[in-house]
């Protein structure tokens, strides 16, 4: 009984660990997104439009088209595997959109294509969700206070610029992506792609309004590539 | 040997004639009611009315549309304003086999009704070859429009309740005069400034002139324009209030429901406080 049990145990243990190295590969993609050149100054948000939103803020918030961080760092850059990494399908938990005074969060908000996207109201206003899709089908729906969440997904990948028409100072960017690879960098500018198998990619940066940028990379093993990102900012 | 093989070409030569018939009658086809609408008819007609403005590949590119306040419809996009169908869904032949008789109002294009039932549905089958949208997708189901309750009173003020909480006063103004807070800041989806509609001037909807329209056009959105769906935040009961309300906004058109709310003295007040000086509201022509 004993050892039928300490060997049951054994079994798992072998089964816990080829299900370790059965995640593929332990390579890593990580790297710094940065600009060169003047960004375009950021100026602040009139919300006197709309009261209930602008009370939120001491200092009016200023608006996100570039934002930056010490170090000439760019924010909200998706960096993600354009090619060598196959399509996956979509994770179980949804993509958060929150809207809250009056404000998209995450501004830029990455997920996978035929993921849940649920898209939450705080504020003490109605919005309408209106993300300007071409390749996938343009859609737009009210979502006045207090109404519950809802989800929609896309089923093709794109970017998709956001807005609400009734508060035309919010914008926002969808990121509809065909795998789980994908990073967006911080206010430090860095981003990470780990657990890739190894193999030749394509990793491409996509910033809002500076476009996007492809880079090669070969991982081998396990090893971690460093790969950079540098966009010419524009002052207009 | 050799009148079987010239058989044989011979039957290959038919079936190549008709097996590429065949599919295009398959693709494009559409059905209306008891018409069926055909593509390659419809090719004549669009390319003799519909091209100087939606262009010769149907792209809303026509020579006139730098002239056109309201831009073409772009039939590559394949996003139309007025349909049955929920928001970001195609809409059904029907739809655009009415679009084509009604025409748009406030906008260039003309009520088709010059030509007969069987060249509108032809139009509307050839329309639909160019979008590869209408071979991937398919319509949306139309949504269910319950039977329009009586119109009372308590159905016009729960209806001005809801047009003051969902703030459609927002783009619409207070008084439907499409002149609310965010009104001039609206564009369209190609970036193009449009208006919200001013009830006060009375004129038809974008997308039909009865209440049944109207419904229809809040629950399903304008796509392609700042217009929302409200389908999911609207009951059905509530929504026929708002419609009730939305009548008595239309000052210079004569209702029921402009009748029934003039009734009152909340109503009167509102109706003729609408009145600016030396711009006539139609609250006090001669309907």
């Amino acid at each position: 009984m004993r050892t039928k049990q300490a060997f049951m145990a054994g079994v798992a243990i072998l089964a816990a660990a080829t299900m370790t190295s059965a995640v593929p590969g332990g390579g890593t993609v990580s790297g710094r997104v940065t600009y060169e050149g003047t960004p375009a100054k950021q100026k602040p948000i009139d919300m006197s439009k709309e009261p209930s939103c602008a009370k939120q803020y001491a200092t009016p918030p200023p608006t996100e088209t570039v934002v930056t961080g010490p170090n000439n760092a760019l924010e909200n850059v998706v960096v993600y595997i354009s090619a060598g990494a196959p399509d996956e399908p979509p994770p179980s938990q949804a993509a958060v959109l929150a809207q809250k005074g009056c404000r998209y969060l995450p501004h830029v908000l990455a997920f996978q294509v035929n993921q849940e996207l649920k898209i939450t109201n705080e504020d003490q206003t109605s919005h309408n969700i209106h993300p300007l899709a071409k390749i996938n089908r343009e859609w737009n729906k009210s979502q006045p206070p207090g109404t519950p969440p809802f989800s929609e997904k896309y089923d093709k990948m794109e970017f998709i610029p956001v807005k609400c028409n009734v508060h035309p100072w919010m914008h926002g960017t969808f990121a509809v992506l065909k795998n789980s690879h994908y990073s967006i960098s911080g206010n430090d500018g860095g981003f990470t792609l780990p657990n890739l198998p190894p193999g030749k990619y394509t990793v491409t940066a996509f910033h809002e309004s500076y476009g996007d940028q492809t880079q090669e990379v070969s991982i081998a093993d396990s090893e971690t590539k460093n790969v950079n990102f540098v966009f010419k900012a524009k002052p207009y | 040997m050799r009148a079987n093989k010239s058989m044989q070409w011979m039957f290959l030569a038919a079936a190549l004639q008709v097996l590429p018939s065949l599919a295009i009658a398959q693709q494009g086809e559409i059905h209306v009611g008891k018409v069926t609408g055909h593509a390659d008819a419809g090719k004549q007609l669009y390319y003799r009315f519909c091209w100087g403005c939606h262009g010769f590949r149907g792209d809303g590119n026509g020579e006139n549309g730098p002239y056109l306040n309201i831009l073409p419809r772009n039939f590559v996009a394949a996003t139309f304003k007025c349909r049955s169908t929920p928001t970001g869904t195609l809409p059904t032949d029907e739809d655009l086999y009415d679009s084509v008789g009604r025409g748009f109002t406030n906008s260039n294009m003309p009520a088709w009704i010059s030509l007969t039932k069987q060249q509108r549905a032809d139009m509307v089958a050839f329309i639909k070859t160019f979008s590869p949208r209408w071979k991937t997708d398919k319509s949306g189901d139309p949504i269910n429009v319950p039977a329009e309750p009586a119109v009372t009173l308590d159905s016009i003020k729960h209806g001005k309740e809801l047009f003051t909480k969902l703030e459609c006063w927002k783009c619409h103004g207070q008084e439907g005069r499409g002149d609310g807070p965010s009104a001039s800041t609206l564009t369209d989806s190609n970036d193009q400034p449009i208006r919200p509609y001013n009830f006060a001037a009375g004129s038809r909807f974008k997308c039909g002139t009865t209440n049944h329209d109207l419904y229809k056009i809040f629950m399903t959105g304008l796509d392609g324009t700042p217009m929302p769906s409200f389908a999911d935040v609207i009951k059905p009961e509530d929504a026929w209030d708002l419609v009730h309300y939305l009548r008595t906004l239309q000052v210079t058109h004569k209702s029921p429901e402009l009748a029934l709310w003039m009734t009152t003295k909340e109503g009167a007040e509102i109706v003729k406080a609408q009145k600016i000086v030396g711009t006539p509201t139609g609250a006090d022509i001669e309907q």
